[in-house]
């Protein structure tokens, strides 16, 4: 079973105008997306900016208020506040930030930060608590005279695992992370990304990683979404994903991966302009009138994507011809 | 931390010498003296020369200075010219009334005003935040002195709630009675200066609550599951109440010079109102000691918003 099954969800903004300020439009930020997390894995939303991802992470946290659509965690919606509360959810279900300093209260030292979701959620006295604060900074990578000092002296590099040792403090069966390393350079970025994979090998967490950067997705992800317009456009297995791309929206995305190697940068140029001329040419192909992505269609057991009927069916068509 | 304090304080020394020199010269470019109307209007003008001769009035202003300098640091701020007594005593038993008034208008102006400010920034938008800023609005633009004189009218005269004038009643038995109707006094217009007097830290508290509100830190702190009652104590309160505290030391300081209005409405025997006197009356010792008084009050008030800051915020203090 999953451990968490997002079904349907959607989240509008209502715009209120007028002299009456009625609700005169609404922007759909999600609009209808769902996918299962499974236990210990780590599951890719990728997608530009203002494709929400984020408004979907958030939900999942409960820190957005859903239009409409479900959750599931342990046989419940967590969208309603009282089965949040009843479950003890954010016991669970834990979150990083992107801007690192930020999310950090700037009054508030180290020990006080990590500590405050173990005094939400555990009884324990100052020794224990100290003990398991030490602990997570160990985990981490950070000294013990870390915890007296204040989120501005440490780098951004190191805030960022105060996040993650944060986010770790309770046991948590889920951390969402949104864009964790967008705000880091690379030698760091690969720090943090590798201090999330070995806790996730000791305590058996799962991750919603959202990133806009195919690469450090394909380094985190097992399964892969990809993210549109507010809609899912195509959902599978990192090889799926990678090596078998059905979206023109998914081909843009990895036609946009800078090559590293000096001599296929032609080759390279050449696929990306390719890409986009199709893009340009058939764009209506692929979205609908209002501009929106089609439903998931199932392609393959792993491999879902939003295309019209039709075309999906020549796609079935040429794989089977292929195999 | 005694470092940044110890700094403030030195640097605080010039600045009270160029205050002192500036409040000397600005009381003697009055024009008038303090001798010509006060002794009889048909005074032989050769008498005022000679009482101008006597106490030094014709002497160059450094050396006016100097020697008020050097009486200064012996404690001796001169004779009031108006009152024939030493000046400290004057203005010590004045200040005392003032201190009171003012310490208890503080007090109450910030018991009104922090959960006012709390209240309209967690409903924002809403009909009781609506409510709140047009009561500030209204205050503010309402000039204090007629507030003061309405509500001497309405509570003190029509509803006779209120005594009127003085600091304390003449008939009061010494020990708790004389307290008691001190602060009898002293609550009229104590309250109307903490009722229209909130403007500031309601506006200021409620747009650094919805500052924090929307912070990432807050944001955080809900996906921790911190519950939202612990989320404003915590995290929003302490953090908005930085500009309030920074403001804490201006404001003691603003209703000392706030007290102008309401001691000379009240004829409260304070600071405010023997200031207003004795400039009618070009009592130059009273004025200078006085306006000094006020200058390194404003000082000590800054010097204290700082050392609040620091103790509030950990990343402003200087090494």
């Amino acid at each position: 079973m999953s451990l968490i099954e997002i079904n349907d969800l959607k989240v509008h903004y209502p715009i209120r105008s007028g002299f009456w300020n009625r609700i005169t439009y609404s922007v759909k930020a999600v609009d209808g997306i769902s996918f299962n997390i499974e236990a210990g894995e780590t599951y890719g939303l990728v997608g530009e900016s203002g494709s929400g991802k984020s408004t979907t992470g958030k939900s999942v946290v409960g820190l957005e208020k859903i239009t409409s659509g479900s959750i599931m965690y342990k046989g419940k919606d967590i969208t309603k506040k009282s089965n949040r509360k009843e479950l003890d959810y954010n016991h669970d279900v834990q979150m990083i930030f992107q801007d690192s300093l930020s999310s950090l209260n700037p009054r508030k030292r180290i020990e006080d930060i990590i500590a405050e979701p173990l005094r939400n959620f555990e009884k324990l006295d100052a020794n224990e608590e100290k003990l398991r604060v030490l602990q997570l900074l160990d985990i981490v990578g950070l000294d013990a005279d870390a915890l007296y000092k204040y989120p501005h002296q440490f780098s951004g590099g190191q805030r960022q695992r105060i996040g993650v040792a944060r986010a770790v403090a309770t046991n948590p069966k889920l951390i969402i992370a949104d864009e964790p390393v967008s705000a880091l350079d690379l030698s760091v970025q690969a720090q943090v990304l590798n201090f999330m994979k070995k806790i996730q090998r000791e305590f058996g967490i799962s991750y919603l990683f959202i990133s806009h950067d195919l690469g450090v997705v394909r380094h985190m992800c097992n399964n892969i979404a990809i993210m549109n317009r507010g809609r899912l456009v195509e959902i599978g297995t990192r090889d799926d994903i990678y090596n078998h791309p059905l979206h023109i929206y998914t081909k843009r995305l990895l036609a946009a991966i800078p090559e590293t190697n000096v001599n296929h940068r032609q080759e390279h140029r050449e696929q990306r302009l390719e890409v986009e001329k199709i893009y340009q040419e058939q764009q209506d192909k692929y979205y609908d009138k209002d501009g929106k992505a089609y439903p998931l269609v199932q392609i393959s057991p792993t491999h879902s994507v939003a295309l019209p009927e039709d075309l999906v069916e020549k796609i079935k068509h040429e794989g089977e011809v292929k195999a | 931390m005694w470092k940044t304090i110890l700094r403030r304080i030195l640097i605080m020394i010039p600045e009270i010498i160029i205050l002192s020199i500036l409040v000397f010269l600005l009381a003697k470019a009055m024009p008038g003296d303090p001798f010509t109307g006060s002794i009889n209007p048909k005074a032989d003008p050769a008498q005022i020369h000679h009482l101008m001769k006597i106490n030094g009035l014709y002497d160059p202003w450094y050396q006016q200075y100097w020697n008020w300098v050097v009486h200064l640091f012996h404690g001796n701020l001169g004779n009031s010219y108006q009152y024939q007594e030493p000046v400290t005593r004057l203005i010590s038993g004045r200040a005392v009334n003032t201190l009171w008034l003012a310490l208890f208008t503080t007090v109450l102006t910030y018991c009104f005003a922090l959960p006012m400010g709390m209240y309209a920034a967690k409903h924002e938008g809403k009909l009781p935040d609506s409510i709140i800023r047009i009561y500030t609005y209204v205050t503010y633009c309402i000039p204090f002195f007629v507030i003061l004189v309405i509500g001497i009218w309405i509570f003190g005269y029509v509803l006779g709630w209120f005594p009127t004038t003085g600091s304390v009643s003449s008939t009061a038995n010494p020990g708790f009675p004389t307290i008691a109707s001190r602060l009898y006094h002293i609550l009229l217009p104590g309250i109307l200066g903490a009722l229209f007097g909130t403007v500031n830290i309601v506006q200021y508290l409620r747009s650094e609550v919805i500052d924090a509100k929307g912070s990432d830190y807050v944001r955080t702190a809900r996906s921790k599951g911190v519950p939202e009652k612990d989320i404003y104590r915590h995290h929003i309160f302490r953090n908005s109440l930085l500009p309030i505290a920074a403001f804490a030391g201006y404001s003691i300081t603003g209703l000392l010079n706030g007290s102008l209005f309401t001691e000379t409405v009240f004829s409260y025997p304070g600071m405010g109102l023997l200031f207003i006197n004795s400039i009618s009356y070009r009592d130059y010792t009273v004025i200078t000691a006085l306006v000094l008084i006020y200058g390194i009050l404003n000082l000590l008030g800054t010097l204290l918003s700082d050392i609040i800051l620091s103790i509030v915020d950990p990343r402003i203090r200087i090494q």
